[in-house]
């Protein structure tokens, strides 16, 4: 057998053009499967009487099998494999999408007739039915919040600043970091116990504080913003800091100066984030500062009235007034939800107007 | 006001980790002293022990000594941060303050050490040090845009800028023409030869041609071999260790015959 490889050099067939073009289905292909879904799934559930829900299921069984199976006719395999992927992430986005939106349809729609200037304006002294406002809750919610805030605020932050750059991994930062991580699953209703457990202490039994719920928010609200710090200081790269040391300034003054207004962005966003988050929360409030029908701005005196308290209470309380306690119950969560999403708009807001400018 | 400094026996540690190794040298005043050596022989860990920038990193020591103006810089009464006001650093990657405007990272030496001073007379040093640095003509209309906005090579030269604002006695520069193209680096070079006359510059770089051009003296780092730490091997007049270097080693590395 010869080595020489004797079939002719021309037969061999040139190598054709890069082949960069591939079969494609239309752009609106995604579109119109859904559409084609939807609508044979609708015909089935007329003809055969299904219920919403089946059909929405057979509408999408319907796209997760038929747009891959009409891109691998087409496109072939890993285009279909694609196709298939991102049918179900958008999937489950619409899913997740789904509470959210029928929350706050629901809100919308049962409390947005009883929003007034008076229900905004006017406390429930003395008002048993129809009439009287949240002002005294509304007004509680915000001194609570924001003692809070400005309890734990300091806290956080300074917590923070320590453990990424004073405790850089030492024995004390683990620890920290630990009981940080504890301190996140804490439930709220135990936050709640322990200012009151506290304050039964200091005050005596039977104790009614703003301050205790503001203690207790605290407490739920310090882990969140630890960790939100920390990740932003981490982003601040080291060189950074060189640069500040390497210009003789001292340590504290890098991190006031240097490393914290880099951050600021991060920090801001991650402590609004925190204060929307305990604004709702009703457990620790119920236990430490009750309610009551009475505007008490004061919360170093008695009982005050809180949003989500006065919902938890205009529900559960019943009786032959029912129905108006109801209406207002919806509009004090309407008001509880507008709060909570305007501060989830301000810390975008607030976020990218800290942010490092790169501008050109 | 330009200084010597004087480095007898000076060993670096990172932890336990001996990274270089019993270096002696006098980095003479007014005039640009040069580092060459492969990748990983300490040059930049023996230059960041200059002006106590090595302690930063956790767990890093020296033993030895650094004898700057007759004060010796590992001595326990020595303040680091004054330290580090009398010898300013340039790092290898550009890096401007990105919350500050240029106007402000050039002054970020005074104004972050709180120092106090006249509108005029703030003007007066952001315009001497970014003359300074040749790129007042490029950014004397946009001084209150933010400094991260320049181009690489306009982002070193602030950076350089910003050194010299604080009138150090000595600039060390780590590397500093590496992410730049060759007409940013010649501009750093001339203001390199500028700066000979007021300041005691030490430059680490890879750019032979660049050691030879700028440096009055060359030192050359190497290591005995992998693992083992960094060392001195040659340290003489740059036209010496170009031309006629004492150790083999050194003519080696230098002819490209290095390994």
């Amino acid at each position: 057998m010869s080595l020489i490889d004797e079939r002719p050099v021309a037969a061999t067939p040139a190598p054709a053009a890069m082949a960069l073009v591939a079969p494609q289905i239309p752009a609106y292909a995604p579109l119109l499967a859904a559409v084609l879904a939807t609508g044979l799934a609708a015909l089935a559930g007329l003809l055969l009487g299904w219920s919403l829900v089946a059909v929405v299921l057979t509408a999408w069984a319907l796209l997760v099998v038929g747009l891959p199976a009409w891109s691998a006719a087409i496109e072939g395999e890993r285009r279909a494999k694609d196709r298939l992927v991102t049918t179900v992430v958008w999937s489950t986005f619409a899913l997740a999408m789904v509470p959210l939106a029928s929350l706050v349809w629901e809100v919308v729609a049962n409390g947005h007739a009883v929003i007034s200037a008076e229900f905004l304006t006017y406390d429930m002294r003395g008002v048993l039915g129809a009439g009287g406002g949240i002002y005294h809750a509304l007004m509680g919610t915000l001194v609570i919040t924001a003692l809070a805030t400005a309890i734990s605020v300091p806290i956080g932050v300074l917590a923070a600043i320590y453990l990424i750059e004073y405790g850089k991994g030492n024995r004390l930062a683990r620890t920290i970091t630990f009981l940080v991580d504890v301190m996140t699953g804490i439930p709220s209703i135990v936050a709640g116990l322990f200012a009151f457990a506290v304050f039964t202490l200091i005050f005596g039994p039977g104790v009614r504080l703003g301050i205790g719920g503001a203690v207790a928010l605290s407490v739920l609200m310090i882990p969140i913003v630890v960790r939100a710090t920390e990740e932003m200081l981490k982003l601040v790269p080291e060189e950074l800091r060189e640069a500040a040391y390497a210009l003789g300034v001292p340590k504290w003054r890098t991190i006031v100066k240097v490393v914290l207004p880099t951050a600021l962005g991060g920090i801001v966003t991650g402590v609004t984030l925190a204060i929307a988050r305990v604004a709702g929360e009703t457990a620790p409030l119920l236990i430490i500062v009750g309610t009551t029908t009475t505007l008490n701005l004061n919360p170093f005196d008695g009982r005050m009235a809180t949003l989500p308290v006065f919902i938890f209470s205009s529900v559960t309380t019943g009786g032959k007034y029912d129905a108006e306690q109801t209406a207002r119950a919806w509009g004090a969560a309407l008001v509880l939800v507008a709060i909570v999403m305007t501060l989830n708009l301000l810390a975008r807001a607030v976020g990218r107007a800290f942010s490092p400018r790169t501008g050109r | 006001m330009a200084t010597s400094i004087d480095i007898s026996d000076l060993n670096i540690y990172y932890g336990d980790f001996l990274a270089v190794e019993g270096v002696d040298m006098t980095i003479r005043a007014r005039s640009v002293t040069a580092f060459i050596g492969p990748s990983g022989c300490g040059k930049s860990t023996f230059l960041r022990s200059l002006n106590r920038m090595h302690e930063v990193i956790p767990g890093a020591r020296v033993e030895g000594k650094v004898v700057v103006d007759g004060q010796s810089l590992y001595d326990p009464s020595i303040d680091p941060v004054a330290v580090r006001r009398q010898i300013g650093m340039v790092f290898q990657r550009p890096n401007p303050f990105p919350t500050m405007s240029i106007y402000d990272n050039v002054l970020a030496g005074n104004r972050l050490n709180a120092k106090r001073m006249k509108k005029s007379e703030a003007d007066d040093i952001v315009e001497r040090s970014l003359r300074g640095a040749n790129l007042w003509t490029e950014v004397k209309d946009r001084l209150g845009k933010p400094g991260m906005g320049l181009s690489g090579g306009q982002q070193q030269r602030l950076c350089i800028a910003r050194a010299i604002a604080v009138e150090p006695q000595v600039l060390l520069m780590d590397e500093p023409c590496s992410a730049l193209d060759p007409i940013s680096t010649a501009a750093i070079e001339d203001l390199i030869h500028e700066l000979k006359s007021d300041y005691t510059i030490v430059i680490v770089t890879h750019n032979m041609q660049q050691a030879a051009r700028v440096s009055d003296d060359t030192g050359f780092f190497n290591l005995k071999a992998a693992g083992q730490p960094g060392h001195l091997v040659e340290f003489n007049a740059t036209s010496k260790v170009f031309s006629n270097p004492d150790d083999p080693s050194t003519e080696a590395y230098i002819s490209g015959r290095f390994g």
